[in-house]
């Protein structure tokens, strides 16, 4: 671990300034994963920020009845929420279902989107990895890609988004608030992430200083009816292979309206358009879920690996969805 | 011998004297022994698998505030002994494989000191590495003997003519991965040389033997036995990776001999145990089973290919277990390794045993499928009477009473033997059983005092207690041997200053450690009576085994499998065991042998795989969140039992070691049940949903 100096901001207007004006500096949040990083020498900041007493614990509800978590809600808090558990069931289930107990009591809502991939080549400074050192090469390719990307993957990063809590956020259209050194704006969920390209060092479009504040999760109903499917090679405490949030609305035996994301299969929270626009309209039944989740991964590519790469990810999540779907649809008609 | 007939300590459910120590806290361990001053090492690693340095350059790590020395090949201590090369640290500027220690930063703290060592320039003439394990590998070699000492290869009558004569074959080839130990206690020491008359080195190491690690360390630095002292009271889980001092042990010791006088401690990272301090090979088990439609076994063969490391054999005794199962006049076990650009492998729970009983004993559930008889039935028909091999008898053995007992115990007179057929909710359901052995080891020397301290008594030995009980099983021992209640005896061990004791291995520890024990209560005795005076003390030796038996334990393992039915989650809710062990020193400590040997060989069937990155020919997912071990959520229910067995030959207690007999047979029990489950038969383990995805109906 590289030193580096340590500081306390009186208020987050603060904290982006002191960030915004040394290149190399970091917010510290829970810590969960960039105390990892500073271990590891993934990273080697100057400055280390400390965030996590200024913002907000609080989970608001504002008139338009959307719910506004501050930053500093910790993952144990905002899954225990009642509001959430009873309108945002996928957004409790998704928390509850990453990590463990001790991670969730220190990590943040504001945080928790910014955790990093979990691509042990991205962790191991004696491998070449793009994102971690641009240019330098994917290790990953070849390697060990259990683990990685099947969807919207570049030549240059294969690495996948770790976060649970992310998919649940990206498909219930949740806005993220964000205070930068020009002032505050807001970025849909959905838009946060970035698909890696020819610059996987950048995992978000959020600018140098950017510290995320609250994030709204606007009233949905379709949300109350909705769950999260979490696929992992042990019963805990492991990141998702696949995993699939998903919200549907049912009349008389047709999906109105969906919502879909997936989890573990590229370096974004994938949200599932192509399979919603199948849904919407079909009748419930296995064959459509299928359809839904064959029109989503029509341009998925496996990779080859160690231990026979992650083809098995495809119909994993194919099954995987139509499981989900079948549940919450039985669920509903109870 | 003497035999304890009538004991009454022994078998007492006695809570853990050193419990309390741990559970508050107060319980020292290597890496917090109170030392002054101590200052902190980090090792520097090589990041290439094989090649040679050609520049290291310290400048920057030695520049840093707080950095008291930097050891490079160039700068350390000649060694007296590299005949180890795993110990012959920082010797010359060869690398043999990736993670090997190149050097060596000693700082005022350990932040201090890993930040150096990032600093250390390493530029190397790199050559071609060769990091993987095949059986078709054309440089396969038969080592001279596997560990410890048993032969490489055996061979009764014709196996190939009976197998091609035999009315039913299974032939298949069964994998185990790459498994590292993972003591929760990583591989940690404080070290203090202290120049004085000569100088002399204390050690306080998490070790399973502190005599055995005094020897090693002798050797390789030329010191007198005496002039090093080893301590270690409790150790936080070693699974065998703490069985033989690993070269942190040597590091440690390197780097208090450069700073005379001054404590440093050592601890290796999680990361850094996946280099330095063993696991077990990756196995690939070729088995061979021929049978009459009756199901008796007319031929058996076991032919292991595994790895070694280039710089240091360990050849693991994958197909010994296959030698004593079950009767056949036609069997075959041969072991070929492949000598890799690898760490060093080595001891980890069982070794031999645990991936050895995995392909037979999943072969043997294969051939019970074939011939549409009972998996039971066929290993009851298969009963040797005497040891295979030896010819001798089995001083006990109850495989078939284990067996009958899990089998009441476990319902299994209700299953129907059909794959894939049971459904509950959306998982498929199935059982499976298979069988377990371990043999009764006696290490050769080890030797108690027994001294009589007012009105208790005082016994001391350098034995280990790495979670096992030791702490209080050997005064149940003691209690007895004398003659008292356990409460009048007090033991001292994890100390070379105590009479010297064998390593913790092999499942050895209460046969050897509890024979000498017996045999100093019976000198006191024989000396002083049933009072001996305060201060009277005797000692007494482990005594030679009686080798006109075959002494092994044996037990059968029960699984049920869940499969789910739309991921092909695998999911195991409930295990069973039933041991045939000997006498039970303590049912409370035996149970948690028992089942924690099952949890992790539930472990190895489902989750842990160290993965090899043969480019670079390092385990890349070195660590706990992405080296999986099973978590309580894995393990619901988990029973183990044991049967009453009178066995007055295998010593003085009539006990077995119980160690390492609960992960044997594990991994064949789930994968038999996964069988069941679903109809796949996963030959490789882990067994993870991809393996079984495929056979799988969707929707």
């Amino acid at each position: 671990m590289r030193p580096f100096d340590y500081r306390s901001p009186a208020d987050p207007a603060e904290a982006v300034r002191t960030v915004a004006g040394d290149p190399t500096a970091v917010f510290l949040g829970g810590g969960t994963n960039l105390v990892d990083h500073l271990k590891l020498g993934v990273v080697a900041p100057r400055l280390v920020v400390g965030v996590a007493g200024l913002l907000s614990t609080e989970v608001e509800e504002l008139d338009s009845g959307t719910l506004r978590i501050g930053a500093g809600v910790s993952n144990s808090e905002l899954a225990a929420d009642p509001r959430v558990r009873e309108r945002f069931p996928v957004l409790s289930q998704a928390l509850l279902s990453g990590a463990s107990g001790q991670l969730r009591n220190m990590a943040t809502t504001g945080g928790n989107p910014l955790q990093r991939t979990r691509c042990v080549y991205f962790q191991d400074v004696t491998t070449p990895c793009n994102k971690r050192r641009p240019g330098s090469g994917c290790s990953a390719l070849g390697g060990w890609t259990r683990n990685h990307a099947i969807l919207g993957a570049s030549e240059q990063c294969v690495a996948v988004h770790p976060s649970d809590m992310a998919v649940a956020m990206t498909a219930l259209d949740a806005e993220v608030r964000v205070l930068g050194p020009d002032g505050e704006r807001t970025v849909p969920f959905g838009a946060l992430h970035r698909l890696p390209g020819d610059t996987p060092e950048r995992d978000t479009v959020l600018g140098h200083g950017e510290l995320i504040t609250a994030i709204d999760l606007p009233a949905l109903p379709i949300a109350r009816r909705s769950a999260y499917r979490k696929v992992r090679d042990r019963a805990s405490y492991a990141f998702a292979l696949v995993s699939v949030a998903a919200a549907v609305e049912v009349r008389d035996g047709v999906i109105t309206d969906a919502r879909i994301a997936f989890g573990g299969v590229a370096h974004v929270p994938w949200r599932a358009r192509r399979a919603e626009d199948v849904l919407r309209g079909s009748e419930v039944s296995d064959r459509r879920y299928r359809a839904a989740a064959d029109a989503e991964l029509a341009d998925a590519r496996p990779l080859d690996g160690l231990d026979g790469g992650n083809g098995f990810k495809i119909p994993l999540l194919r099954r995987t969805l139509a499981a989900t779907l079948r549940d919450l649809v039985r669920e509903g008609a109870r | 011998m003497t035999f304890l007939s009538a004991p009454d300590a022994i078998g007492s459910d006695l809570p853990r004297r050193d419990g309390p120590a741990k559970v508050l806290g107060t319980a020292v361990y290597a890496y917090e022994t109170p030392a002054d001053g101590a200052a902190y090492v980090h090792p520097v690693q090589a990041t290439i698998a094989r090649g040679r340095i050609t520049e290291l350059d310290t400048t920057a790590a030695e520049a840093l505030d707080g950095v008291a020395a930097v050891l490079t090949p160039a700068t350390t201590e000649r060694l007296a002994s590299t005949d180890d090369r795993e110990l012959a640290a920082l010797q010359d500027e060869e690398v043999a494989f990736r993670g090997q220690v190149i050097a060596l930063v000693v700082a005022d703290s350990s932040e201090t000191a890993r930040h150096a060592a990032s600093l250390v320039e390493v530029a190397y003439a790199q050559q071609a590495h060769d990091a993987e394990l095949r059986a078709d590998r054309d440089d396969l070699y038969a080592p001279e003997q596997v560990n410890p000492t048993f032969p490489t290869d055996t061979a009764e009558g014709d196996v190939e003519a009976a197998l091609a004569a035999a009315e039913v074959t299974v032939q298949q080839t069964y994998t185990t991965a790459m498994n590292h130990n993972n003591p929760m206690e990583p591989h940690a020491t404080t070290a203090l040389w202290d120049p004085a008359d000569g100088g002399s080195l204390t050690l306080w190491d998490s070790t399973q033997g502190v005599h055995p690690t005094r020897a090693a360390l002798a050797r390789v630095f030329g010191l007198d036995e005496q002039r090093i002292r080893v301590v270690c009271p409790y150790v936080g889980g070693g699974f065998g990776s703490k069985g033989q001092p690993h070269v942190n042990v040597v590091l440690a010791a390197l780097a208090a001999r450069a700073l005379p006088g001054q404590p440093v401690r050592l601890a290796l990272t999680r990361q850094q145990m996946f280099c330095l301090a063993g696991y077990r090979t990756p196995t690939i088990l070729r088995c061979s089973l021929g049978a009459d439609r009756d199901g008796t076994l007319t031929a058996l063969a076991v032919d292991v290919v595994e790895q070694t490391s280039r710089i240091k054999e360990f050849a693991e005794q994958t197909g010994v277990p296959a030698r004593i199962m079950y009767a056949t006049a036609n069997r075959r076990t041969t072991h070929r390794l492949a000598a890799l650009d690898v760490p060093v492998p080595s001891w980890m729970r069982a070794p031999g045993e645990c991936p050895g009983m995995f392909g037979p004993e999943v072969a043997m559930d294969e051939l019970a499928e074939r011939l549409g008889m009972d998996p039971i039935d066929l290993r009851v028909r298969n009963e040797p009477e005497v040891e295979p091999g030896s010819g001798k008898p089995f001083s006990s053995r109850n495989l078939v009473g284990c067996l009958r007992e899990g089998a009441e115990r476990f319902g299994w007179s209700r299953r129907d033997p059909r794959p894939g057929v049971r459904r509950r909710g959306a998982w498929l359901v199935g059982t499976g059983v298979a069988a377990s052995t371990y043999p009764v080891n006696r290490m050769s020397q080890s030797t108690a005092v027994i001294r009589r301290v007012g009105d208790r008594y005082v016994a001391e030995i350098g034995a280990a207690d790495l979670g096992t009980g030791t702490w209080t099983t050997l005064p149940q021992i003691a209690a007895d041997a004398l003659g008292v209640p356990v409460s009048r005896v007090e033991v001292r061990i994890g100390d070379t200053d105590y009479p010297m004791a064998s390593v913790a291995g092999g499942s050895s520890g209460m046969t050897t450690w509890g024979s000498a024990v017996v045999e100093a209560a019976r000198a006191l005795r024989e000396r002083y009576g049933n009072e001996p005076p305060d201060g009277a003390a005797a000692s007494g030796s482990v005594g030679r085994p009686d080798d006109r038996y075959a002494m092994h334990a044996f037990g059968a393992q029960f699984a049920e499998a869940h499969i789910h039915t739309d991921t092909g989650e695998v999911r195991v809710p409930r295990l069973l065991g039933v041991f045939a062990a000997g006498r039970i020193i303590n049912p409370r400590t035996a149970r948690s042998q028992f089942i924690g040997g099952m949890t992790m060989g539930l472990s190895m069937a489902l989750h842990e795989s160290s993965v090899l990155d043969p480019r670079s020919g390092h385990v890349v997912n070195h660590d706990l969140a992405e080296y999986h071990i099973t978590v309580n959520a894995d393990v619901s229910e988990i029973e183990a039992y044991w049967l009453p067995e009178h066995d007055p030959h295998v010593n003085a207690m009539g006990s077995k070691g119980i160690g390492e007999i609960g992960i044997v047979g594990t991994a064949a029990a789930v994968s038999n049940a996964v069988w069941h489950a679903c109809g796949v038969r996963v030959r490789d383990l882990p067994i993870t949903l991809d393996k079984v995805l495929p056979a799988l109906e969707e929707g």
